[in-house]
């Protein structure tokens, strides 16, 4: 109905030197036309189009603000371009790296066995033959996939523990005293240590405690273990602190001692949150490649002793099959390992962030009635 | 609050008391030793790097001499990666906390971090196999028109595997550092003050540029500096994707190397003295990346006192 009067309606003085509501519509068009039409002249290609695209929609756009609504409105509306349009730039990566990924990744690992083996015996000359049309590739990542298992397991079963009862320190006994004001501090300033100085320091103590060279599992999972402590702390005493203080009190007029009630109170009533921060925690860990360089070395076989020996992970598997392919004349079967690989590790972290989710909307305490 | 009376009365239970909170006492100051530790074993371990003879270094003339080049491509990599990554995360920021519709700000948050969530070898992969080759004609174009600017000088490297290419990769790794800090600033603006803006009839760009940048200022420079902490100790972005070599002033040529990179591609291999000087300039990577995060933490706690922002 309105839509029928509009055309009689008068212009009203506030509203006089207004771009019609259609204008960023008709600027986006024409700006797509011509985009398309000057790279048409230099070689069309999508990416070219979409940046001419924007850059001549935005001129335009402000342009004819400026003609018609004068400069605040347009530097307003340069202004939405600018912070819309770098949005837009952050998701080409992402974008970008999903997609390279996928593309890459899907022929490695449908690759039979690509799962299931490990590297034992898989030399240059398989691959040679592979990349001449000679035969599969063979070798697969069940070693990297059962490195990477346990050294996390390891990592995790270290660092909650510690994580947990400091979180509970800060929150339930810390009163804000020295001791507790410097823990924040230092957890704050350790969750910058770079990922590779937290795996010097692993291998630089068990140098000096076991024997120089020393290279497991456990000393990967002890670096790890550096890196994850204070993520855990974070998230833990953020979940700590939400807990109403009224159940504190609830539980102490009862007569229920301090670590009974936080034991049965407290941690029951916040266990949503801290369990999804750990998973976060074990997400950001898993996909930790230096520290385990310099601290578990390089395995092809697969090892089930995180104690002794070498051992492979995702993310080592990935860098030295890009970095020294098995076949230095051949690199593509390494290469598609790689991505296979790659692959594998996007999903496990994907699944572990969305398993986060899920923990922290199916465990959250109920809400009254 | 009495609660401090309830716990010290008598009865059993005490002792569960005591043991708990000892166990949580521990835990914390576990975490102070693992810090020291962190800084005592990595100098035990790298005081041979400083006392050997210069000859015996890498490069033969002293540890000064082989740790300054790699310390300046460092602070190259990482200051074209913030050069990129700050508007562009400021701009995520402001989009997510005050342009884009309350229903889809949420998820979109959500989107950013995943790409905090993808692990870094994968971005160094990206790195390396897709985006030096896209870029590298862009290396070329920059070479011959832009070729009088030292930092373009010519010729362009075949492969794009250069340290603007790491640094490009690495702001993708820092956005979304920066991003979800200024985000969480931004949205603690006091409401009054946007609402007051807008009432006299700013803009909404008026409106944040007087209201809100002022106001997150401290946390936009603290965020930066965590950003930048984290891109002077990535390795595997720049281990995969530059070609290294010796310093140069040109960002489109291969040459240049990071402190983290280098330790990465020679540890595995190293043994004796070479063990001692990858530890040593880890040590020097701590110490920097250690004085950056701590000034960073300085403004953010500084600015906590008066906005309640953390």
């Amino acid at each position: 109905m309105t839509s029928t009067l509009t055309p009689a309606r008068k212009r009203s003085a506030l509203t006089k030197g207004q771009l019609p509501k259609f204008a960023p519509y008709v600027v986006l068009a024409v700006a797509l036309v011509l985009g398309a039409a000057i790279l048409a002249l230099i070689g069309f290609n999508a990416f070219g189009w979409g940046i001419v695209s924007a850059i001549l929609f935005a001129a335009g756009l402000v342009g004819w603000s400026a003609a018609v609504e004068g400069s605040r409105k347009a530097k307003d509306k340069l202004a939405t371009c600018l912070v819309v349009g770098s949005f837009l730039v952050a998701l080409l990566p992402l974008i970008s790296v999903i997609w390279t990924v996928l593309v890459n990744g899907i022929p490695g690992i449908i690759t039979p066995g690509f799962l299931g083996t490990s590297m034992n015996g898989v030399t240059g000359v398989y691959d040679n033959r592979a990349a001449e049309g000679g035969g599969p590739v063979l070798g697969g990542i069940y070693h990297a996939l059962l490195g990477t298992v346990q050294i996390t397991l390891l990592a995790t079963v270290i660092s909650v523990p510690v994580g947990l009862l400091t979180a509970i320190y800060l929150v339930e006994y810390g009163n804000d005293r020295p001791l507790a004001r410097a823990i924040t501090f230092f957890v704050d300033v350790m969750t910058g240590i770079p990922s590779i100085v937290a795996g010097l320091f692993a291998a630089a103590f068990f140098f000096a405690v076991v024997g120089p060279g020393t290279k497991t599992g456990a000393v990967a999972a002890v670096a790890l273990s550096v890196l994850m402590i204070p993520v855990v702390v974070r998230s833990s005493e953020e979940m700590l602190k939400i807990v109403p203080n009224e159940l504190r009190e609830a539980a102490y007029a009862l007569g229920v001692r301090k670590w009974r009630t936080i034991l049965k109170v407290v941690i029951p009533t916040a266990i949503s949150g801290i369990a999804s921060g750990v998973t976060l925690a074990i997400a950001r860990v898993i996909g930790e490649t230096a520290p385990i360089l310099v601290t578990a070395g390089f395995a092809t076989s697969i090892n089930n002793n995180v104690f002794g020996g070498w051992m492979a992970s995702l993310p080592t598997f990935i860098y030295t099959q890009i970095l020294n392919p098995t076949s230095p004349s051949n690199p593509d079967p390494s290469s598609q390992r790689a991505w296979g690989a790659a692959l594998v590790l996007i999903i496990l972290v994907m699944l572990l962030n969305l398993g986060a989710r899920l923990i922290a909307r199916v465990f959250a305490p109920k809400t009254g009635r | 609050m009495t609660t401090t009376s309830l716990t010290s009365s008598r009865g059993a239970g005490r002792a569960g008391d005591k043991v708990f909170s000892g166990a949580t006492l521990a835990a914390g100051c576990l975490i102070l030793a693992v810090l020291f530790g962190v800084a005592l074993f990595l100098v035990i371990q790298a005081i041979p790097a400083f006392t050997a003879p210069a000859a015996d270094i890498q490069g033969g003339k002293g540890f000064f001499a082989y740790i300054w080049p790699i310390v300046v491509g460092t602070l190259i990599a990482a200051i074209i990666a913030l050069v990129i990554a700050t508007p562009i995360a400021i701009g995520v920021a402001l989009f997510i906390s005050h342009y884009a519709p309350r229903k889809l700000a949420s998820g979109l948050g959500y989107v950013v971090d995943l790409l905090a969530a993808i692990p870094s070898v994968i971005y160094g992969a990206w790195g390396a196999a897709f985006l030096a080759k896209e870029i590298a004609p862009a290396y070329d174009w920059l070479a011959t028109n832009m070729g009088w600017l030292p930092i373009f000088h010519g010729p362009a490297s075949a492969t794009g595997k250069t340290i603007l290419t790491a640094g490009i990769v690495l702001s993708v790794m820092v956005l979304p550092i920066i991003t979800s800090l200024s985000r969480e600033i931004f949205l603690q603006t006091p409401k009054l003050h946007e609402e007051a803006a807008l009432a006299l009839g700013a803009t909404r760009w008026e409106m944040i540029k007087m209201a809100v940048l002022p106001f997150a200022r401290p946390g936009i420079i603290s965020a930066v500096m965590l950003g930048l902490g984290r891109a002077l100790g990535e390795t595997m972005a720049v281990a995969l994707v530059l070609s290294s070599g010796a310093l140069t002033a040109s960002l489109i040529q291969s040459g240049n190397q990071t402190i983290a990179a280098e330790i990465a591609l020679n540890f595995p291999e190293a043994s004796g003295l070479k063990v001692s000087t990858l530890i040593a300039a880890g040590l020097v990577l701590f110490v920097i990346t250690l004085a950056v995060n701590m000034v960073a933490r300085w403004i953010i706690s500084r600015h906590k006192e008066f906005s309640g922002a953390n």
